[in-house]
């Protein structure tokens, strides 16, 4: 495979560039319990009144057939509202980010290294609140805009804070976003820089996230990851729209992605089904593979132990904090799905996480956030499993950019690895440092 | 009596309460008495067999169960039990 970096174009968006709202209007037909399939009216809600199960959208996808071609996508302006037709809002916004169509680079150097001949990384460390976040927060933030509610909240690992403060201050809401107090203090810059209301709590994720379920129907906010969770959910399925017809409109044969939720997961293999059912891609198999981190992996837990049931991890302990969830909503999706597309989830210690990530940035110029160490690594550790085989054209997800946890880079090597000392602005000191450097 | 926080998704079945106080000495006992009282909760709340469904966590006093005794963790008179969706978060 020769270098290559194929490119969506990247310019921003807004709504006068994104595809007009008519022809669609009756596509989005309401929601359904993904568990009992009790069909419920399009609404703030999350939660199956018969069951309690995951409430999803549902679409007509004749009618979204009938508008969305490949000719009318590269038609449209870049972003993710060039796939309208396949997400839950009726009109693009009046205002949104730049998010999506990001490049799919050809990861010549660095596959090697890993054993994976064919390997393309989905740079989604460039979103505009530089991580792949910013698509399902696009989402949630229109449908909140749609619905007239009064503000954008959610519970955090880091990455949704950035981008939900960035979303809300798009569309001109107010934000809140809940974090774990010991969260890495960028990531909690960043969401303040936007505007938000940061508000720390002093326990795990999962704990934020109890206390967010709560509060979120007694407020009124829109929680993005709780009662907007099926809108938001399907943000992350452009991953896979943006994927294919980056690939000419075709599948690779594995994909390899962190795990926190496992919503991300499960919603790119929907977003490949998607594009089958509409003809739009040749429907062929695609292996999913998993990486959690060792320190917090209910999910690759139950993988391996042949099991769907998840047993939740009390405490987790890693630097990967974006995927330090130990009670993992979809979790048990996301087993079924690697189980039974051939694939695996695997749990990646962190110091393989902090070589990986010093190495897709030396060798391909990316610097991933912890995550995308831990995706790195999982596609090694699914190559050594023999889930990935020879030949295999292999798309590994690296969902956010480095920046926000910039301590990971240095765990197990000293920390200035490569950083020269302070010298004189002299010719003289150069010469002299540049011997000894040599 | 221990106490119950019922989610909005579940109090058409209470009538609208918040609140409930329920008997019972294990978190199996509460769950079970607030089912006896309430009879709309149970489809939603159990399954055939008599156990959580897995669409629903509790927490007993903000602790997820699973990390205590589960359905058997005893339970105390000013203990509070919350039923919350699984679906959630991420």
């Amino acid at each position: 495979m020769t270098t290559e970096t194929l490119t969506p174009p990247t310019t921003a968006t807004g709504a006068s560039d994104a595809p007009a709202a008519s022809p669609t209007s009756t596509r989005i037909t309401g929601m359904a319990c993904r568990n009992c399939g009790l069909a419920q009216p399009l609404a703030v809600a999350y939660v199956c009144p018969a069951c309690f199960g995951p409430l999803e959208v549902t679409y007509d996808y004749e009618v979204v057939a009938r508008t969305l071609s490949r000719p009318a996508i590269s038609s449209r302006a870049p972003g993710i509202w060039r796939y309208l037709e396949l997400l839950p809002v009726e009109t693009p916004p009046a205002r949104s980010l730049a998010v999506g169509s990001t490049p799919l680079i050809a990861a010549d150097r660095l596959g090697p290294s890993l054993g994976v001949e064919r390997l393309w990384i989905k740079d989604d460390t460039r979103n505009p609140s530089l991580s792949f976040k910013d698509r399902p927060a696009a989402i949630a933030a229109a449908r909140a805009v749609e619905f007239g509610l009064p503000a954008l909240a959610c519970a955090s690992t880091g990455n949704l804070a950035g981008a939900t403060a960035a979303a809300a201050a798009a569309v001109g809401l107010p934000a809140y976003v809940f974090i774990p107090a010991d969260l890495e203090t960028a990531k909690v810059d960043h969401a303040l820089a936007y505007g938000a209301t940061v508000v720390p709590i002093d326990g795990t994720y999962d704990d934020v996230n109890r206390l967010c379920l709560e509060i979120a129907d007694e407020t009124g906010w829109g929680f993005i990851n709780i009662n907007l969770r099926p809108f938001y959910a399907e943000g992350s399925k452009t991953l896979a729209y943006e994927i294919a017809e980056s690939l000419g409109w075709r599948s690779p044969d594995v994909i390899v992605a962190p795990i926190a939720s496992g919503a991300m997961f499960t919603r790119v293999a929907r977003g490949f089904e998607e594009l089958a059912d509409i003809g739009l891609i040749q429907r062929r198999p695609i292996r999913f593979v998993g990486g959690q981190a060792a320190g917090c992996a209910p999910v690759a837990t139950a993988f391996e132990a042949g099991t769907d049931v998840i047993e939740p991890v009390r405490e987790p302990d890693t630097i990967v904090r974006s995927l330090a969830i130990g009670n993992p909503a979809d979790g048990r999706y996301a087993v079924e799905l690697a189980r039974s597309s051939g694939g695996s989830v695997e749990s990646i210690p962190d110091a393989v996480t902090a070589e990986a990530i010093r190495d897709v940035a030396r060798l391909e110029g990316i610097f991933p956030e912890t995550a995308g160490g831990v995706t790195l690594g999982a596609a090694q550790a699914a190559r050594q499993r023999g889930v990935i085989r020879d030949g295999d054209e292999v798309v590994a997800l690296l969902t956010g950019n480095g920046l926000k946890t910039p301590d990971a880079r240095t765990l197990g090597q000293a920390e200035n690895v490569g950083l020269a000392p302070v010298i004189r602005p002299s010719l003289s000191a150069f010469e002299s440092w540049l011997e000894t450097h040599s | 009596m221990s106490t119950v926080r019922i989610p909005p998704t579940l109090r058409t079945a209470t009538g609208g309460q918040k609140l409930v106080t329920v008997p019972g000495g294990t978190v199996r006992d509460v769950i079970r008495g607030l089912v006896t009282a309430h009879p709309g909760l149970e489809a939603q709340l159990l399954t055939q067999d008599g156990d959580l469904n897995r669409f629903v966590n509790a927490f007993l006093n903000d602790t997820d169960v699973r990390h205590l005794q589960a359905l058997e963790t005893p339970v105390g008179e000013s203990d509070t039990l919350v039923l919350l969706p699984a679906m959630a978060g991420g």
